[in-house]
């Protein structure tokens, strides 16, 4: 009867299933077969919204904080060559280039009477230039003197009127300034090659295009924006706002659209071929925005308020993703977003520049492949399940010190009430 | 897998693909043999000058190995032994698609496995070089001449690209149907859906593909020709296989605390027993060690694991008990009264009990709080079972009735009759997609709960008291003291005989397969029995999900991630994929929301107000008259409108027939007809 019978019962080795010796790796033989793999959308689901949580859990945005200046800081400048190094300009007239790596203050320079009102960096990255209340436009050394040399600089102007802003050409040795006008000038002069004017008695602040060099861009206390074409004579456009903007900054991948920092809490894009109206609005701050600056990448945008917050927005979203605020935090004067795309500075009133991540919950440093790919796989299920009531509402969830968020609500309250009228 | 007769494996190339770096023998053999009769133009003869200028340079002698990579060296060498071995024969055209199948496979492996492969063909070879004679002395030159022939000939692979996959193997890895992209989307959306499909098909293929690696296969068991596998023996199976598996038919004799409930582990370890009168025993069963035994002096009526094999519920007389694998007692949960079934939910880590009053009571585990107790008014469960797809749990009644729960309903969510006398057993498959019953009415029945449709009914001449069905489908039922297997309960064809048939010694009170191995427990009045049911278990296990060889750090990691990722009981719904789909607003939801925001209903129409008239014509009756004339007038304006727009389509049609006529039969000449 045994003769003809065939069998074959399971019968594992547990040589093949578990490890040799403990340094081996455990083995993890898988079958992915879905019936051994039940509820597999709702697992899935919850390691998204644990995902979620533990980004949140993880935002803690506060790099460091660079003090040394005396008094508030005015203006900010990226190195145009170095990651990092940022110059910064204060109240006082004083102007410091930091390390960020060394998170120190590696140079320090009284360059003016009264504020320095504006500074940015040479295209090449040698030296840097700097306007400031005494009617001067000074350009500096990006190297220290020698030991036992004072600080001088390279050249100073002198002008006629103060100067507000400036900003340099992306390849070639002329800059721009504003002030009563908004002059070109070129390196090897001491007087202006061109002036331009539309009637308007100042300007805030001047920005080159970085794409099409030739073009600048303006904002006037007329609650103007003016572009001009540095090869022509007379200004090229004129758009004219509700409020005055404070700062413009161009967009450095689609280099037609630039946005405006504005008094009435918002912030503008425009495309710069079609101005009557504007990309988008973007709205989210409770007080006058005070500067505006790009990632590298084009995809997003920081603004400094008045109202003591810094916000991150997507270009084309109308509000922000992101705010960041301290206790100690006044006043965000200016802003910067560094070249590397990582990290935001902002200098603000109490005399001390910040800098933050652009992303909150990442984590600097070497991270190991397995952590990657973790990363990248929460990433992933973010993404998969970002419409979901509960992880959407963990994902956006903010926590705002309770006078900005009366005066959101507040403002909010206004505007329900202009619409129903 | 060798191919007697086969040629020479040579690491000659078959249809197209980069040029080779030239090897050092190659080389060799052709300064050593075939003098000025190669191919190669004066462009390799440089190289070969070059290379041989550079050997001297290094101080070595020409014809020695130069690498210095020593896994090149290996492999040089082994090719070198093949290419001895190597002859031309005249093989069949099925053996030379053995072997590009065999290259090809070597191509998409790494470095590691090519070595492998060769080894294995190189032995092939030397299979080969018994049965063809060849001429020896040529072989390297011909060898190193045929590679480069293959290569410049204009040979196409006969199986180009990559291997098939058979479409049933890709089903199994389907999830939804593929989405088919209407054309008037945007082309960004339009874009990422392309590339979600795109990620999703290389999921699909890659699942199937893996297939293949899979190392172990299913039991079975094949009777003489005529003769029924259920007529085979457990004594004999046990004495025909391995010691290992003739291991797993024992008997406990344990007469005195009987009849036993019994409880496999999720990983297939260990076992749980429980007597009635109170005998408790937690083993490992492979390996016989008992982890803790104990009499709780109650009676006891039902025994679980709960998560993993540290913890186990117990239903005794009065309250619900919870065990470690020692036997300590942890809580007594006095919320939980006169449980009679449990069922454990691992995903959700709930333990759905069902009592002697009609509760269905749900425990989380893992926080020790009572999600639901929904009273079912339908007196006393004491049959319970679990669907492994949807965690929805399946209670059967006294009334024939089987009802659906899940913890989020007061009402179940389905009741179906399945039974003229009362529900005796039932049990779900783990694909959710049937369910097997046994009633007092005698008859084991086979239902598709997707559809809620009954597929078969077999008609039991003693009836079935517990069902139990394992990880690949066969069904084992109990009558009094015989335990009977089958195989394809839901096929197509009648289910005539048993699979496998076992008479225990006393009457049976619990079944429950072993998961990932081919073993039935048996709790009966005597003891245990477990027995051998080749088949049963499923062959190949997912170590992320369950691994019976894990260690106890590996069960802990196991633990951390399974709580990480608990399902919430408000998930519990008949399909388990709802959370994946889109939530299509109804209409009436659409305009809900729109009144809400516009502060008035668009869609509404006005009611008609009758107006006052003088002299009676206002009274009640009148009224009701006037109303009833312009009662239904939008509906039938609607129905007058497709009416005339019939009409006219038919009038069309007629105008056209009747053209067509006119012309009668088309000709070629038509075409100058003005």
């Amino acid at each position: 009867m045994l003769s003809g019978m065939k069998v074959k019962v399971l019968c594992r080795n547990p040589d093949d299933y578990v490890r040799e010796t403990t340094r081996d790796i455990q083995r993890v033989p898988r079958n992915y077969d879905p019936t051994i793999h039940p509820f597999e959308v709702s697992r899935e689901y919850t390691r998204a919204l644990n995902a979620t949580k533990l980004e949140r859990i993880f935002a803690k945005p506060f790099v460091a904080s660079l003090d040394g200046h005396r008094d508030g800081i005015n203006c900010l400048a990226k190195h145009a060559k170095t990651l990092s190094v940022v110059l910064s300009g204060a109240c006082d007239g004083e102007v410091k280039i930091w390390n960020l790596s060394k998170r120190e203050c590696m140079r320090t320079i009284q360059a003016h009477e009264g504020f320095v009102r504006g500074i940015c960096s040479r295209f090449c990255g040698s030296s840097f230039f700097t306007v400031g209340d005494d009617k001067t436009v000074k350009q500096w050394n990006m190297e220290p003197p020698g030991r036992g040399l004072q600080e001088e600089p390279l050249n100073t102007i002198l002008g006629k009127a103060v100067y507000t802003g400036i900003d340099h050409h992306q390849t070639e040795g002329t800059f721009a300034t504003c002030g009563q006008t908004v002059d070109i000038w070129d390196e090897q002069r001491s007087s202006p090659i061109r002036s331009f004017s539309w009637g308007v008695d100042s300007f805030s602040c001047v920005r080159y295009n970085p794409v099409e060099t030739e073009l600048l861009a303006s904002c006037a206390s007329d609650r103007s924006i003016i572009l001009y074409d540095m090869r022509e004579s007379a200004p090229l456009k004129k758009i004219i706002m509700q409020l005055r903007s404070n700062t413009l900054c161009w967009n450095p991948m689609e280099a037609y659209n630039f946005t405006c920092s504005n008094e009435d809490y918002n912030l503008y894009t425009y495309d710069m071929r079609r101005l009557d109206v504007p990309v988008t609005v973007h709205m989210d701050h409770v007080s006058a925005v005070l500067d505006v600056d790009y990632s590298p990448t084009g995809k997003e945008f920081v603004s400094a308020s008045f109202d003591k917050t810094i916000r991150i927005f997507p270009k084309n979203s109308g509000h922000s993703r992101e705010v960041y605020h301290t206790k100690r935090m006044q006043h965000v004067i200016c802003v910067k977003w560094s070249a590397d795309n990582k990290y935001i500075l902002s200098g603000s009133d109490e005399m001390n520049i910040r800098l933050w991540k652009a992303n909150a919950s990442e984590k600097l440093g070497l991270l190991t492949p397995r952590e990657k790919a973790a990363l990248n796989y929460n990433q992933k299920l973010r993404d998969k399940f970002q419409h979901h009531p509960q992880v959407r509402r963990i994902a956006r969830h903010r926590h705002l010190p309770r006078d900005l968020f009366k005066q959101k609500r507040e403002l909010r309250e206004m505007k329900e009430a202009r619409r129903r009228k | 897998m060798a191919a007697p007769g086969g040629e020479a494996q040579t690491t000659a190339h078959v249809g197209k693909r980069r040029k080779r770096p030239r090897r050092y023998w190659e080389q060799t053999s052709k300064k050593y043999n075939s003098g000025g009769k190669s191919s190669d133009g004066a462009k390799q003869k440089a190289k070969k000058r070059r290379g041989d200028r550079r050997k001297k340079r290094k101080g070595g002698l020409s014809g020695e190995v130069e690498s210095e990579d020593p896994k090149l060296c290996e492999q040089t060498q082994e090719t070198g032994k093949k290419d001895n071995s190597g002859e031309k024969s005249s093989d069949g055209p099925k053996q030379k698609a053995k072997r590009r199948r065999v290259d090809r496979r070597k191509k998409r492996k790494g470095n590691l496995t090519v070595k492998v492969v060769s080894e294995d063909t190189s032995k092939k070879d030397n299979d080969g070089e018994k049965s063809v004679d060849g001429t020896k002395d040529t072989a390297d030159e011909n060898a190193t001449k045929r590679s480069d022939a293959k290569f410049i000939s204009g040979k196409v692979d006969p199986f180009p690209g990559e291997a098939p996959i058979p479409e049933e193997r890709l089903r199994k890895f389907q999830r939804g149907n593929k989405f088919v992209v209407p054309e008037e989307i945007r082309s960004k959306l339009k874009d990422t859906l392309a590339k979600s499909q795109e990620a999703a098909d290389l999921a699909q293929t890659q699942a199937a593909r893996y297939d293949l690696l899979l190392t172990e296969d299913a039991g079975f068991l094949e009777g003489d020709e005529g003769e029924d596998t259920c007529t085979i023996s457990q004594d004999d199976i046990a004495e025909a296989v391995d010691i290992t598996s003739g291991s797993k038919y024992f008997n406990l004799r344990l007469t005195q605390f009987g009849p036993y409930r019994l409880d496999y582990s999720r990983t297939g370890r260990h076992l749980l027993l429980a007597g009635r009168r109170g005998h408790v025993t937690c083993i490992e069963w492979q390996t016989k060690n008992l982890m803790c035994e104990m009499n709780v002096m109650e009676t006891v009526k039902d025994i679980k694991w709960l998560h993993s094999e540290a913890m186990f519920a117990v239903a005794q007389k009065k309250w619900l008990y919870i065990y470690d694998s020692n036997g300590t007692e942890l809580h007594c949960i006095k919320k939980f009264n006169d449980v009679l079934r449990m069922q454990f939910l691992p995903y959700h880590f709930l333990l759905a009990t069902a009592s002697a009053t009609g509760f269905l009571q749900y425990l989380d585990v893992s926080v020790g709080k009572e999600v639901a107790a929904i009273n079912t008014k339908l007196g006393r469960l004491d049959v319970m079972a679990q669907n492994p797809y949807n965690a929805v749990i399946h209670l059967g009644h006294p009334n024939g009735t089987v009802s659906l729960w899940s913890p989020n309903q007061k009402e179940p969510l389905v009741k179906m009759l399945c039974h003229r006398g009362g529900v005796r057993s039932l049990t779900v498959d783990r694909t959710g997609t049937y369910m097997v019953t046994s009633g007092l009415d005698r008859k084991l029945k086979v239902y598709d709960i997707r559809a809620f449709k009954p597929l078969n009914s077999y008609f039991l001449p003693a009836g079935a008291s517990c069902l139990s069905l394992s990880q690949r489908g066969l069904l084992s039922a109990s009558t009094g003291d015989i335990v009977q297997v089958y195989r394809d309960v839901w096929g197509s064809g009648p289910m005539t005989k048993p699979y496998m048939a076992h008479r225990v010694r006393g009457t049976v009170w619990g079944v429950g397969y072993c998961p990932f191995e081919d073993v039935l427990g048996v709790g009966h009045a005597e003891g245990f029995t477990s027995m051998i049911v080749p088949g049963a278990g499923e062959p190949n296990f997912d170590a992320l999900d369950m691994n019976p060889y894990r260690s106890t750090k590996q069960r802990q990691e196991w633990e951390v991630k399974a709580l990480l990722e608990k399902v919430q009981p408000e998930l519990i719904s008949l399909d388990p994929g709802l959370l994946g789909k889109v939530d299509k607003a109804t209409f009436e939801q659409k305009h809900k929301e729109r009144v809400e925001t516009l502060g008035y209903d668009p869609l509404a129409v006005e009611k008609f107000k009758p107006r006052m008239r003088k002299r009676g014509r206002s009274a009640a009756g009148a009224v009701e008259k006037r109303k009833k004339k312009v009662a239904h007038e939008d509906q039938r304006d609607v129905i007058r409108k497709s009416v005339k727009e019939r009409m006219e389509k038919e009038k069309e049609k007629k105008r056209k027939d009747s053209a067509k006529e006119q012309l009668g039969e088309k000709t070629a000449l038509d075409r100058f007809k003005k």
